[in-house]
């Protein structure tokens, strides 16, 4: 790397601000458009740039109810997928069990499979259990669909804090919960943020199954509420359209930039095999 | 003790260590409870019932609706005989190699390899921006992607006022195009993160070395570089062919899988015939062809991890 000549530097500054820019243009036709009163389809720069399109958006209460639940649902799931997989995570991690390999194998095989594909049997479940339309039932199956990552990554978590800090609390008295309360917990903090935060975008940005699983228009998440903006009269509000997507975007980024010190760990697959 | 009999002193520890693997056993099956029931009544039943189901009538409305009974391979005949699976299996691949293999795998390496050694600042933003993309929701994508491509989108309205070109209905001319780009603006970051991290494992000595010896560029990229982490692009394309299997919502908001059946992938014909047409049981036959799809991609996926439990 300080062998490249200067023009080969300048060359892959040049490559790397274009790619930047043309990532950042269609991005930047939701910023610009949400404070214009006059967006189009098109970008262009506000002239009279308000607040107007939030403020709209903020005193609509069915829009305001559909991120409320949607926080809700996400909120719930990303707690209950932390807490499951941590019960499960434990004995995965620290016990020699004789079918340990068999079944993190099968979890594995799990986190892989596409999601998409279950969608038609488990509406038909809902249907015959008289489910349909119930958040509580599409959260915990949305739960359930995080479960095989979320154990599998917090086993991968809890392999990294040694076992000897918890036997040395035991030596000093502590309980097998109080060891995990005490030692492991804290010391995973990074790994379960990193696991809720994950479960918690991806819940956020979930259109499918709520489309699917939620009928009537007043418990649909704000993931599913921006889409029904669009297709009135072919009529859009491009401007508000534009804020509520800005709107709705903000909580995954601001997570995003908390995480984001954690998540590179995540990334790394040398660590998440073994 | 008797020297020649050392079974008796080794019986007893033994008996205390299967006494605490029990209570362990015992103890982990209460632990894992929730998670079983979870994934067996939301995860294996409906895997379950897909496959069962794509052998039933199973529908919406009609006379099927209230007598569900099997009908064989049924539907697996009207699958392969319809001309849809066919363009939709063939959408699939196009949209997944395209979008995922090759597009977002390029420009992930690309962008990763190119950050490299640059000036820090330059790095954060650039890869901000990128990452942008990819948190961003897949509706919210799709709707920034019909703005800029629309007849009065922002495109168009670039190559106006550059070009003076007519404009075009570039999600009607080019929808595949369309799909895939939008698709790898949104996917990029999560290779260019997964690169990143393998390139800074590299030592530098090594790359260090090859140019003492008098290697080109070119040479220590093809040769030293990209051999090192090889296992890293196979378990990203694999990933990222995994996770572009299922998409759905961007090619739903942007295209709605047309128009015509062009860019209608297999979740969306799977959503069409299913949810639109009414016909579960044809739906989930759809489903099952991507079940298995993905399933066979899943155990290559493990081969290649070479896991270790």
């Amino acid at each position: 790397m300080m062998r490249e000549n200067k023009a080969m530097r300048l060359l892959q500054y040049i490559i790397l601000t274009i790619i930047a820019l043309l990532f950042l243009l269609p991005l930047v036709w939701m910023l610009f458009s949400s404070v214009d009163p006059h967006a189009i389809q098109a970008i262009q720069l506000p002239k009279q740039p308000t607040l107007k399109n939030f403020s709209a958006i903020l005193t609509d209460p069915t829009l305001m109810k559909s991120f409320g639940i949607g926080l809700l649902v996400s909120g719930f799931q990303s707690v209950f997928v932390v807490i499951v997989s941590v019960l499960a995570a434990y004995p995965l991690s620290r016990y020699p069990l004789p079918w340990k390999k068999p079944f993190l194998l099968s979890i594995l095989f799990l986190t892989s499979l596409p999601m998409t594909a279950v969608i038609v049997p488990v509406y038909q479940m809902f249907l015959y259990m008289k489910l349909q339309n119930s958040l509580i039932a599409t959260t915990i199956f949305m739960i359930s669909t995080s479960l095989p990552y979320g154990i599998w990554m917090m086993k991968n978590f809890m392999d990294s804090v040694p076992g000897e800090l918890e036997e040395a609390a035991w030596i000093d008295g502590a309980s097998v919960w109080g060891g995990v309360r005490k030692v492991v917990m804290p010391l995973m903090l990074p790994g379960i943020f990193t696991i809720g935060i994950f479960t918690f975008t991806g819940s956020w940005g979930n259109f499918f199954v709520p489309f699917i699983l939620i009928t009537s228009p007043e418990k649909l998440p704000a993931s599913v509420t921006i889409f029904q903006f669009f297709g009135n009269n072919g009529l859009v509000d491009y401007g508000q359209l534009a804020a509520f997507s800005v709107l709705y975007t903000l909580p995954v980024v601001v997570l995003y930039t908390f995480a984001q010190r954690y998540m590179s760990k995540g990334f790394s697959f040398g660590g998440a095999t073994k | 003790m008797d020297a020649t009999n050392p079974v008796p002193p080794s019986k007893h520890p033994k008996a205390k260590v299967n006494a605490q693997d029990r209570t362990k056993r015992r103890m982990s099956v209460w632990l894992m409870m929730p998670s079983f029931i979870l994934l067996l009544i939301f995860f294996i039943t409906p895997m379950a019932l897909t496959v069962l189901f794509s052998f039933t009538n199973l529908s919406l409305t009609g006379a099927s609706a209230s007598a569900l009974h099997f009908i064989g391979f049924q539907n697996f005949v009207t699958m392969f005989k319809d001309p849809q699976l066919a363009r939709s299996i063939w959408n699939t691949i196009i949209f997944v190699v395209l979008s995922a293999v090759i597009g977002q795998c390029f420009f992930g390496f690309l962008i990763a390899f190119m950050m490299r050694g640059k000036n820090t600042a330059f790095r954060r933003i650039v890869g901000l921006i990128i990452i942008a993309a990819w948190v961003t929701p897949e509706v919210v994508v799709g709707f920034c992607w019909v703005s800029f491509l629309g007849d009065n989108g922002t495109l168009n309205m670039i190559a106006h006022t550059l070009l003076g070109a007519k404009p075009v209905a570039w999600l009607y001319t080019f929808p595949m195009t369309a799909v895939v780009i939008a698709n790898i603006w949104r996917g990029t970051a999560f290779s260019m993160m997964v690169f990143q991290t393998a390139l800074d494992d590299i030592p530098q000595e090594v790359e260090e070395a090859a140019y003492m010896d008098g290697a080109t560029r070119w040479q220590v990229v093809t040769h030293i570089t990209i051999p090192m982490v090889r296992g890293t692009i196979a378990t990203n394309m694999m990933l990222v062919t995994l996770q572009t299997l299922g998409v759905f919502t961007l090619i739903y908001t942007m295209t709605g899988g047309g128009p015509g059946n062009s860019t209608s992938t297999l979740p969306v014909f799977m959503y069409k015939q299913a949810f639109v047409s009414y016909q579960l049981g044809y739906g989930t036959a759809i489903s099952l062809v991507l079940l298995a799809i993905g399933a066979i991609a899943s155990i290559l996926y493990m081969r290649i991890l070479k896991v270790k439990l």
